[in-house]
């Protein structure tokens, strides 16, 4: 109790925030009510605290009335408590006697009675003149940082945020789980509006990639744990065995052409199932590293021979052609097995992307039922020239009379499939309205068919697409607002017969129509990753209710999460595309260099530390600590905690039988004031 | 009392998950009642048993302690950590004969501000029908009474003897009082 026997002068501040405040909250009446408890010395009502003016009157008043303490009423303390500490600490203070109270987020906001809403402000602010009497002054501890970065995830986010790292300077490690990076831009045959082709702006960017001297590139591997904390993590890489030596490999695929199996046999994932590849492949031409892989679950050589772990097995089945081919290079490797690689990092850029809406959930659009049903993602390798057909657009089925492939002359696609459905997805995807209608003029292009677009609405929001949309309304592409209800085979009229109907409500025409069509392409939505909850685990970050990964603050802090150090890029975070996420992963790369230039880091002095002369060495506390901070000392029969580890969560403190733990800034006393204030005003 | 009688909640809520939750109904710009006052911590393992017991002592009818959900804890355990604590504490509430709706544990992730809005307006009506919990006053009712047992016991004492070891262990409240106290 010490800090109440000084003379403590506490200045008030409640802040107006404009109307956001003080539309519900009587700030005058407030300030008023503070004015009359003990130690304030002073109070005022303010309209804008976190303005410059605002926080020169905090300044001046510390000097001019000598306060000791500053306690604001304003919006959360996530937002601005940094604020308010640093205009303390520039009126001369240490910054950890101002205390910030919760008037806007919890309260203004959130209610609709002004009386009520006024009582609980002041309640909360009595809670708060309670409190900082009972502040110490504390020293702001500082954390070095690693300056190598780890980036998870090598599609366009990951590529460009490790190479803004690495052209700083910075070593930078790339993890890939995919035997390349590229992520889902590289199976795009071209992009909007400008419709530049996809490879040719990334493919050089991945082999940038590859050959950068800072970057250390592992694909085909997964980030296994994660331990440490800002400026200090301490990773473990899984590196899943290619049974190719990535360092005598040297990308000739003489090992492919020389496979025993003749002819791709196997469904080729890059080609989204619409080509066919070999046990040793390649994903794509351009693929970087230019390493080829071996699927040992189709390779002969393993023969589906599993081992005790469940992993396949070389069972030396196989005439090894592929060995041959390689010749003295000796890249092969059968008895490959997986590697575990420990790094140390300072800072991490999660950049994991997305997956696609899984079509098959909505059965009434036909996907896997009729076959000449496809995914936007297939449509994409289907016009690519070095898609599987070589950009030409054939049906699955269907051949014409002369037995030659028969190509689209009448089109349907089908917007927001798994978006904003409340049956699938709420949200919108951002990405399909735009990428539909690039995909209705490569149609149309490719086959000169008729194609129709069925929208709830055009959403084309960006740089040059609502003219791209003007561009196709002019090149004749049909454009059918209202949302599909069924796609059938079951014709009523002789022209139905043997195409695909699409059935809708035409909400422009108030009528409900049937178009029949060759080939039928669903926009698929964007979803976060299958394992997203892992991943989110594994980093410690949180997820919105939908899946993707959160931001620490949607509008200041939208690259950053809640764990200092670790930072998100692209999808991963929620639908866009390619130029946001872009500019997003260079954000999340200056983040990063903020940190790594800075060298260090300031961290919450929140830590614990044990009272020697209370504690009784009853070692309570030693196992709740999750980062194994407290250590019993044997000699002198106390606990002792390491405040280099400790990370300020409090579970000892609230455990400690005897009250010898204390964590700073949440000291018991605090807290018991805190208790006594809210409850002080009626 | 001329206004119309609101339970008081005291909420404990964790900085990473629920306090966040709370700041995102804020935001969302959702309604819910006004007489819940949120105390903020780094973690829900940081809540001692003892707040919780002095909020009631001091007057709040009721409870709420926020933190992250199982397996999402921002410091890997200090969730579980509070649940074991949480378990204990109920035992010690009903043997004081404090309902169970009183004092309640919930997980509510940083996405959740609509679960803030819920439970706190879900609880609030609970706290609506229990009534008011009104430890203060019972415990000056308590006072009174040991304070008048004591005079009783003085004036017998004084008129008849010491008949009076039988008297002094008939109020169970007293001891109660001091429970609470502690």
């Amino acid at each position: 109790m010490q800090s109440t026997k000084e003379n403590t002068r506490i200045g008030f501040y409640v802040c107006h925030c404009g109307h956001n405040i003080a539309a519900m909250v009587d700030c005058a009446d407030v300030a008023k009510y503070v004015k009359g408890l003990p130690n304030v010395v002073l109070s005022r009502d303010y309209k804008y605290m976190c303005s410059d003016p605002g926080q020169e009157l905090i300044q001046k008043d510390i000097r001019e009335y000598n306060l000791n303490r500053v306690v604001v009423a304003s919006c959360s303390p996530l937002l601005h408590e940094h604020t308010f500490r640093s205009a303390t600490a520039a009126g001369g203070l240490n910054p950890y006697y101002f205390h910030m109270v919760n008037i806007r987020e919890h309260d203004s906001w959130v209610h609709t009675d002004r009386g009520e809403a006024t009582a609980k402000a002041k309640a909360l602010a009595h809670a708060a003149i309670d409190r900082v009497a009972f502040h110490k002054a504390l020293e702001t501890k500082t954390v070095k940082i690693n300056p190598d970065a780890l980036v998870v995830g090598g599609g366009i986010a990951g590529i460009h945020a490790a190479m803004t790292l690495a052209n700083a300077g910075k070593k930078v490690y790339l993890v890939e789980r995919e035997p390349s990076i590229g992520g889902h831009m590289a199976k795009f045959d071209k992009t909007f509006p400008t419709l530049d082709c996809a490879a040719c702006i990334l493919t050089p960017k991945m082999s940038e990639v590859g050959a950068h001297p800072n970057i250390t590139l592992w694909s085909y591997s997964e980030v296994a744990q994660v331990d440490g904390y800002v400026g200090n993590y301490k990773v473990r890489v899984k590196r899943k065995p290619r049974y190719i030596s990535e360092e005598r490999c040297i990308g000739c695929m003489d090992c492919i052409s020389q496979c025993v199996f003749k002819e791709p046999k196997f469904e080729d994932e890059f080609n989204e199932g619409l080509g066919k590849r070999k046990p040793v492949y390649i994903p794509f031409p351009q693929a970087t590293p230019q390493i080829v892989v071996i699927d040992p679950n189709v390779c002969l050589n393993f023969k589906r021979a599993k081992g005790p772990d469940g992993t396949p097995i070389v069972s030396d089945k196989c005439k090894k052609t592929c060995v041959e081919a390689c010749g003295d290079k000796n890249a092969i490797d059968f008895t490959q097995k997986e590697e575990i690689k420990e790094i140390e990092v300072g800072t991490i850029i999660v950049a994991t992307g997305f997956k696609t809406f899984d079509s098959k959930r909505i059965p009434g659009y036909g996907y896997g039922i009729y076959k000449n049903v496809y995914t936007a993602l297939e449509i994409e390798r289907l016009v690519n020239a070095s898609g599987p057909t070589g950009g030409e657009v054939i049906l699955r089925e269907g051949k014409n009379p002369d037995g030659s492939p028969k190509h689209p002359k009448s089109i349907g696609i089908i917007h927001c499939v798994g978006s904003r459905d409340k049956k699938t997805n709420i949200w919108c995807s951002r990405v399909c309205c735009m990428y539909s209608m690039k995909l209705a003029h490569l149609l149309k292009e490719h086959t000169d068919a008729e194609v129709y677009n069925f929208y709830i609405d055009i959403r084309a929001p960006g740089k040059g697409y609502e003219e791209f949309y003007n561009k196709l309304l002019d090149e004749g592409v049909h454009f059918i607002r209202g949302r599909v209800g069924e796609v059938t085979d079951w014709a009523m009229t002789p022209e139905e017969e043997g195409k695909l109907v699409i059935r809708v409500e035409d909400t422009l025409a108030g009528y409900v129509r049937r178009i029949p069509v060759d080939m039928v392409v669903l926009s698929s939505g964007l979803e976060p990753q299958a394992d997203a909850q892992d991943v989110r685990r594994l980093f410690n970050m949180s997820c919105g209710t939908e899946g993707f990964f959160l931001e620490r603050h949607p509008k200041l802090a939208p690259v950053n999460t809640f764990t200092d150090g670790i930072f998100i890029a692209g999808a991963c975070q929620g639908p866009r595309d390619i130029p946001d996420t872009v500019a997003q992963a260079g954000a999340a790369a200056a983040e990063a260099l903020v940190l790594i230039d800075k060298g260090y880091v300031e961290q919450e002095p929140n830590t614990a530390f044990i009272l020697d002369e209370e504690c009784s060495g009853c070692k309570s506390c030693v196992p709740l600590c999750p980062y194994s901070a407290i250590l019993y000392d044997e000699t002198r029969k106390k606990a002792h905690i390491n405040e280099a580890l400790c990370k300020g969560c409090g579970t000892c403190v609230g455990a400690c039988p005897s009250g010898s733990i204390v964590q700073n800034l949440f000291e018991d006393e605090q807290i018991f004031s805190e208790i006594q204030g809210v409850l002080a005003y009626d | 009392m001329t206004k119309e009688w609101r339970p008081r909640i005291v909420a404990f809520f964790c900085n990473w998950c629920t306090y966040t939750a709370a700041d995102l109904a804020g935001v969302s710009r959702m309604k819910y009642a006004s007489n819940v006052r949120v105390i903020r911590l780094m973690c829900s393992g940081r809540v001692d048993p003892q707040f919780v017991l002095d909020a009631l002592t001091r007057g709040a009818d009721g409870v709420l302690i926020g933190g992250c959900h199982p397996g999402d804890c921002h410091y890997a355990e200090g969730n579980y950590k509070m649940l074991r604590r949480f378990q204990l504490l109920k035992r010690l509430l009903r043997d004081m004969g404090i309902e169970e709706e009183r004092v309640r544990l919930e997980w509510i992730s940083a996405a959740e501000g609509d679960k803030v809005k819920a439970v706190i307006n879900e609880m609030t009506e609970q706290l609506m029908k229990l009534g008011p919990l009104g430890l203060p006053q019972r415990f000056e009712e308590w006072d009174k009474e040991v304070t008048r047992l004591e005079e009783e016991i003085r004036g017998d004492a004084a008129g008849a003897g010491c008949a009076c070891a039988a008297k002094l262990q008939k109020p169970a409240a007293a001891s109660k009082s001091e429970v609470a106290h502690v």
